[in-house]
C-alpha cells in the first residue's frame, strides 16, 4: 500500500544511487566500541592505577556482538540509517561500564556480567528482528494479539511479591524481568495499526464541541479501553513511570496520525486529574512529588539527605567536567544506584559534559527513528517508528528528568544504559524495528518492489 | 532525505486537509527534542549554577570524604609532628590523631570528621588536605584533572619547653598562658585550661559523638580557647598601656618625679573616691614609679584622665585593642577598649576596668612591646608551611604592627616594670641571672564584684648584662581559681616565672 509514492520518487531521480552508508556505521560502531573500552580502561586506572586484566576480553565481546549486529545489517538491511546501530553500542557500552565501576563500590558485585549476558541476549534478539521482520507491515497482522499478550504480560506481576513498592516484578528462581518494557512494544504496535485504519475517521467524524472536534465512541472505544487498561493495571502495581510513559506515547501517537491538537487539550486534562488522583491516594506517590517539590527538605527536617537529595549532590559533585570514573560517590545514593539513579554516576564522573553528550546521544536516537516514520510511505510503518521513537524520548525524559529533579520521579530505566535486562533487550528490539523500517525508507523503489 | 522533497504547504495531505504525518510527526519530534532540552537545561542548573551550595550541603558527605581520603598534613612544633593519620577502613579513609592533645589544643584545634575543623586545622585546612593552589606547580591541570595533592605542613612557632612549661603551671586551674618572642612576634606559649584532647571526637563513630557531647555539656567549656577566644577585664596589668600612654604624650616626663595626682582622687563628675589596695598608695603627688610598684589605681585613674580619652585609645589599639581581624593566622577574639567614655569612666578604663578587656594574647603584645623597645611586631603562630617533600609553600616574616612608643619611652616603662618585679607586687616573677619586668592585675568582676577575680600577670625577661631585646614576654590569666587569696602576683607571676624560664633555659 506504501510502494506507489517510493516508485514516484525513485523515477524522478534514477540516474543518482542511493548510498548504503555501511562503512559510516562500520566506522562509527568501531568508535564506540573503542570509547566503551576506553572507559573501562579509565575505570581501572582510576580504582587500582593499572589497566584491567581483562579489558581485551571485554572489548573484544562488546567488539563481537557489535561486529554481529553490523554484518547482519550489512547483509539483510543495507539501506538502514547508519547512526541507530552505533548509537545503541555506545550507550549500551557506557552503561556497561558504569555499572562495572559501581560494581566495584558496592557488595552486589557481578551486575556487569550479568548486564552483558543480557546485552548479548538482546543483540541476539536484534539479529532475530532484523532477520524475521521482513517487512514490518506483516506486524499489523498480530496487532490485536500483541495487545492482548501485553495485557497479560502486565497483570501477571499483581501475583509476584512487590519490589521497592511496587509490583513490577516476575521473579522465578534467580531471575527476574519487567514485562512492561516488552508491553510497550506490543503497545507501540497496537496503537500504530488501530491508528493507521481509523485516523479518518478519528479526524472526521464525530461531535463538534466549542472548537474541538471528538471523535465518535464506536471509533475511539476500543483504543481508550486498552489505553485505560493498562494505565490501571500500572496503577494498581503502582509503576507510575511505565503509566506516565504509556500515557505519553498514547497521546503523542493519537495527534501525529489524526492531526487534532484537541487531543492534546484533553490529554494533558486527563493526565492532570490522574496524577492529581493518584498523588492523592497513593502514599507512596504522595512522597514523591513531595521530595520532588523540596528536595533538600529531609535535611532541614533532620531525616537526612533522601535519594533526590544524594542524586542531586552527585550531578553537583561533576562540575562541568566530572571526577573521571570511579573517583566519585554516587553509591552515596544508596539502592537503585545502576538502574533508576545510573544517570546520577554519569553526571557525577563524566560532568555536565558526559551527560550532555549522552542526552545528545539519545536525542539523535529519537530523531532518526521519527526521521524513520516521516520517510516510510504506509501510514502503519509510520505510526509504528514515531511511537518507538517517542517510547524512547519519552522514558529518557522520565527517568532523567526525575533524578535531576525537573519532575518527580518515578522508578523507570534509562534506555540501554540502566541495569535490568528487560529494558536491554526490549531496547535493542526497538532499535532492530527502527533498522528494519529505515532501510525499507531508504532502500530504492527497484527493491523495493522486488521485496513485495 | 527530507531535504529532498518540497516543503509541506500548510494545508497537508491529511484527513479533512489537516497536516499529514509528515508534519504532525515532525511536529512530535520536535516535542520530544525539546524535552531532552530541556534536561540540558536542568543538568546545567544543577551541575553549575547549584553545584557550589550542594557541595557544600550539611548532608552532602564528599567534602568530608575528599578530605580524608589520603593522610592529613601535619602541625608541628619544633621539629617534632604532634599530630598523626590513623587508616580508619570506613567511608572516611583516614582520620587526625594527636600525639598530646590536651597539651597542644589551644594551637592546633581540631580537625574531626563529624564536626568540622578549628584553630590551625581550620585556617590551614586547604593546605593539610591538600586542596591548596599552592601545594601543586600545576594548579590549573590538577583543577581539571582534580589531582589531588598530598597534605602539606604546618610548622608552629610554639617553644616546646615553654608550652609544657604553661599548662604544667596552669595545672588543674582554670586560665590561659599566651608567650611571645619581643623582636618577631613568634608565639612561644598558647595554653589554655581546662584542656581536652581533639582526638577524642575525631573520628565519625558513636563514641566520638558521646566523647564531643560530653565536652560540649561539660561546665568547665574544656573548649574554651581562653588564649584567644575569651576576653578578661586585664586589672592593674593594663596600667603598663596606661603609663605608656602618659609618658608618650608628656604627661609624665621623668618617671620619679612627684605627679600632680592627687589623694584621694574622686572620679570626675562623682562623689567616689577611686580607692587602692595599697596603704602605700594612699598619698597625693606619687611618682609614676611609686605608683606602678604599689599599683596605685588612684594615680593611674588620673593619669588617664589626663592623657585623655583620645590618646588612650591610640595608645591602647597600638597594642591589638579594637582590632577585630588581629589573625595570626587564627583569629582572636577582640579586645576592647571603649573609644566613648566620660571621665570617669576613662578613670576606670585606665586601670582596667569599666568595659576594658582583653585576651591574654593582647596583654602578651603589651609585655612584648615594651620589652622590644615600643615596637609592636604581628603576633605570628605560623612559622611556615611546607610541602609533603619538605619544600616551603610560605615562610613567615616578622612584622611590625604599630610603633606604640619610642625606645627611649619604652625604656622608661622598661624600667618601670623591673621595679615592678624588683621591689613591688611581682616579686614571684624573679629570676635569678636575668633581667624581669611585670606588673601584676588582679581583676574584680560580677555583680557588685561578687566573682572570684581574675589572677594576671605580664612580664618580660631577658639574660642580665645583655643589651639585646629579651627573649620572652607573657601574659597569664588565673579566672575562677579556688585560692582564698587571689592575687596576680601570688597565682600567675610563678606560671609567668617558669614560662619565662623556660625560654631562657635557666
Amino acid at each position: 500500500m506504501a510502494t506507489p509514492p517510493a516508485v514516484t520518487r525513485a523515477a524522478a531521480r534514477p540516474s543518482r544511487p542511493v548510498p548504503t552508508r555501511r562503512g559510516t556505521e562500520l566506522a562509527l560502531v568501531l568508535a564506540a566500541v573503542l570509547t566503551a573500552v576506553f572507559g573501562y580502561v579509565e575505570v581501572g586506572v582510576n580504582l587500582d592505577g593499572k589497566v584491567p586484566a581483562d579489558a581485551a576480553q571485554y572489548g573484544a565481546a562488546l567488539g563481537v556482538l557489535a561486529l554481529l549486529a553490523h554484518a547482519v545489517v550489512r547483509w539483510r538491511a543495507r539501506y538502514a540509517d547508519p547512526l541507530l546501530l552505533p548509537i545503541a553500542v555506545l550507550l549500551n557500552g557506557i552503561g556497561l561500564v558504569v555499572i562495572y565501576r559501581l560494581d566495584r563500590a558496592s557488595s552486589g558485585a557481578g551486575a556487569a556480567s550479568t548486564q552483558l549476558l543480557w546485552s548479548s541476549l538482546g543483540v541476539a534478539l536484534f539479529i532475530l528482528v532484523v532477520l524475521l521482520v521482513r517487512d514490518h507491515r506483516r506486524l499489523q497482522r498480530y496487532a490485536y494479539l500483541g495487545a492482548l499478550v501485553a495485557l497479560v504480560l502486565l497483570v501477571l506481576p499483581i501475583f509476584f511479591p512487590p519490589v521497592y513498592g511496587s509490583r513490577i516484578w516476575i521473579v522465578i528462581g534467580p531471575l527476574s524481568f519487567q514485562p512492561g518494557e516488552f508491553a510497550k512494544v506490543l503497545l507501540a504496535v497496537f496503537f500504530a495499526a488501530y491508528l493507521a485504519v481509523h485516523r479518518d475517521a478519528l479526524a472526521l467524524t464525530g461531535r463538534r464541541v466549542w472548537r474541538w472536534q471528538l471523535p465518535r465512541g464506536r471509533v475511539l472505544g476500543p483504543v481508550l479501553l486498552i489505553w485505560a487498561a493498562f494505565v490501571g493495571v500500572l496503577v494498581l502495581e503502582t509503576d507510575l513511570g511505565t503509566s506516565l510513559l504509556f500515557f505519553g506515547l498514547f497521546v503523542v501517537m493519537l495527534y501525529v496520525a489524526t492531526a487534532r491538537t484537541g487531543w492534546i487539550a484533553i490529554g494533558l486534562v486527563l493526565a492532570a486529574v490522574g496524577a492529581v488522583t493518584v498523588g492523592w491516594l497513593s502514599p507512596h506517590v504522595h512522597s514523591r512529588v513531595t521530595d520532588w517539590l523540596d528536595p533538600l527538605g529531609s535535611i532541614a527536617a533532620g531525616k537526612g539527605a533522601n535519594q533526590i537529595a544524594q542524586s542531586l549532590f552527585a550531578f553537583a559533585w561533576g562540575g562541568e567536567l566530572g571526577t573521571g570514573l570511579g573517583n566519585g560517590h554516587s553509591v552515596l545514593i544508596g539502592f537503585a544506584a545502576k538502574s533508576d539513579f545510573i544517570l546520577a554516576t554519569i553526571g557525577e564522573e563524566l560532568g555536565l559534559t558526559g551527560l550532555i553528550a549522552v542526552f545528545l546521544l539519545y536525542a539523535l536516537l529519537v530523531s532518526r527513528g521519527f526521521r524513520t516514520g516521516i520517510a516510510l510511505r504506509d501510514p502503519f510503518g509510520r505510526l509504528l517508528a514515531i511511537g518507538l521513537a517517542a517510547i524512547v524520548g519519552l522514558q529518557v525524559f522520565v527517568v532523567a528528568g526525575g533524578v535531576l529533579g525537573l519532575i518527580p520521579l518515578t522508578g523507570m530505566t534509562l534506555p540501554f544504559v540502566a541495569q535490568g535486562g528487560s529494558s536491554v533487550v526490549t531496547n535493542w528490539i526497538i532499535v532492530a524495528l527502527l533498522v528494519r523500517m529505515s532501510d525499507i525508507a531508504r532502500r530504492p523503489a527497484p527493491l523495493a518492489s522486488e521485496e513485495s | 532525505m527530507a531535504r529532498n522533497r518540497p516543503r509541506p504547504r500548510p494545508r497537508g495531505n491529511g484527513p479533512q486537509g489537516l497536516p499529514g504525518i509528515s508534519v504532525t510527526g515532525r511536529r512530535a519530534g520536535t516535542f520530544c527534542l525539546l524535552l531532552i532540552a530541556a534536561l540540558c537545561v536542568q543538568a546545567t542548573r544543577v551541575q553549575v549554577f547549584q553545584s557550589d551550595d550542594l557541595d557544600h550541603n550539611a548532608a552532602n558527605q564528599r567534602l568530608t570524604i575528599e578530605r580524608y581520603s589520603q593522610p592529613r598534613g601535619n602541625i608541628l612544633v619544633g621539629a617534632d609532628t604532634v599530630t598523626g593519620s590513623e587508616p580508619t577502613g570506613g567511608r572516611y579513609d583516614y582520620k587526625r590523631t594527636y600525639t598530646d592533645g590536651p597539651m597542644y589544643a589551644a594551637a592546633t584545634g581540631f580537625a574531626s570528621q563529624a564536626y568540622g575543623n578549628t584553630q590551625l586545622e581550620g585556617v590551614e585546612d586547604d593546605l593539610l588536605s591538600g586542596t591548596d593552589s599552592r601545594l601543586s606547580g600545576w594548579a590549573v591541570w590538577d583543577a581539571v584533572a582534580r589531582r589531588q595533592n598530598p597534605g602539606g605542613d604546618v610548622y608552629t612557632t610554639l617553644n616546646r619547653a615553654a608550652q609544657e612549661a604553661a599548662v604544667r603551671g596552669l595545672g588543674s586551674q582554670k586560665g590561659a598562658v599566651a608567650a611571645i618572642e619581643p623582636a618577631t612576634g613568634r608565639i612561644l606559649a598558647l595554653a589554655s585550661t581546662p584542656s581536652y584532647d581533639p582526638g577524642s571526637f575525631a573520628g565519625s563513630s558513636s563514641a566520638d559523638q558521646a566523647a564531643w557531647n560530653r565536652l560540649q555539656a561539660d561546665t568547665d567549656q574544656p573548649m574554651l580557647n581562653r588564649a584567644l577566644r575569651q576576653t578578661y577585664p586585664p586589672g592593674s596589668t593594663f596600667k603598663v598601656v596606661t603609663a605608656a600612654a602618659a609618658l608618650a604624650d608628656g604627661v609624665v616626663t621623668d618617671i620619679d618625679a612627684p605627679t600632680s595626682a592627687p589623694y584621694p582622687y574622686v572620679l570626675p563628675g562623682t562623689t567616689t573616691p577611686l580607692v587602692n589596695d595599697s596603704s602605700a598608695c594612699d598619698e597625693p603627688e606619687l611618682s609614676l614609679d611609686t605608683a606602678m610598684v604599689y599599683s596605685c589605681n588612684s594615680v593611674l585613674g588620673y593619669l588617664g584622665v589626663q592623657t585623655g580619652l583620645d590618646r588612650m585609645v591610640a595608645m591602647a589599639e597600638n597594642f591589638g585593642f579594637n582590632d577585630a581581624r588581629l589573625d595570626m593566622p587564627v583569629r582572636p577574639a577582640r579586645s576592647n577598649f571603649d573609644t566613648k567614655m566620660n571621665q570617669s569612666q576613662v578613670a576606670l578604663s585606665s586601670i582596667g576596668q569599666f568595659d576594658t578587656a582583653a585576651t591574654p594574647l593582647v596583654m602578651a603584645m603589651v609585655a612584648a612591646g615594651v620589652a622590644n623597645n615600643g615596637t609592636v611586631m604581628r603576633p605570628q603562630l605560623v612559622d611556615k608551611l611546607t610541602r609533603s617533600d619538605g619544600t616551603t609553600v610560605q615562610l613567615t616574616k616578622p612584622a611590625v604592627y604599630r610603633q606604640a612608643m619610642t625606645p627611649a619611652v619604652a625604656g622608661q616603662i622598661q624600667q618601670l616594670m623591673t621595679d615592678v618585679v624588683e621591689n613591688g607586687t611581682g616579686g614571684n616573677a624573679r629570676i635569678g641571672g636575668a633581667v624581669v619586668g611585670g606588673k601584676t592585675g588582679t581583676a574584680q568582676h560580677g555583680v557588685g564584684n561578687s566573682g572570684t577575680p581574675y589572677a594576671w600577670f605580664i612580664s618580660w625577661a631577658g639574660p642580665a648584662g645583655s643589651d639585646a631585646v629579651p627573649p620572652v614576654a607573657v601574659a597569664v590569666v588565673i579566672a575562677d581559681s579556688d585560692a582564698t587569696d587571689v592575687t596576680g602576683g601570688g597565682l600567675a607571676a610563678p606560671i609567668a616565672r617558669s614560662v619565662m624560664r623556660a625560654v631562657l633555659g635557666r
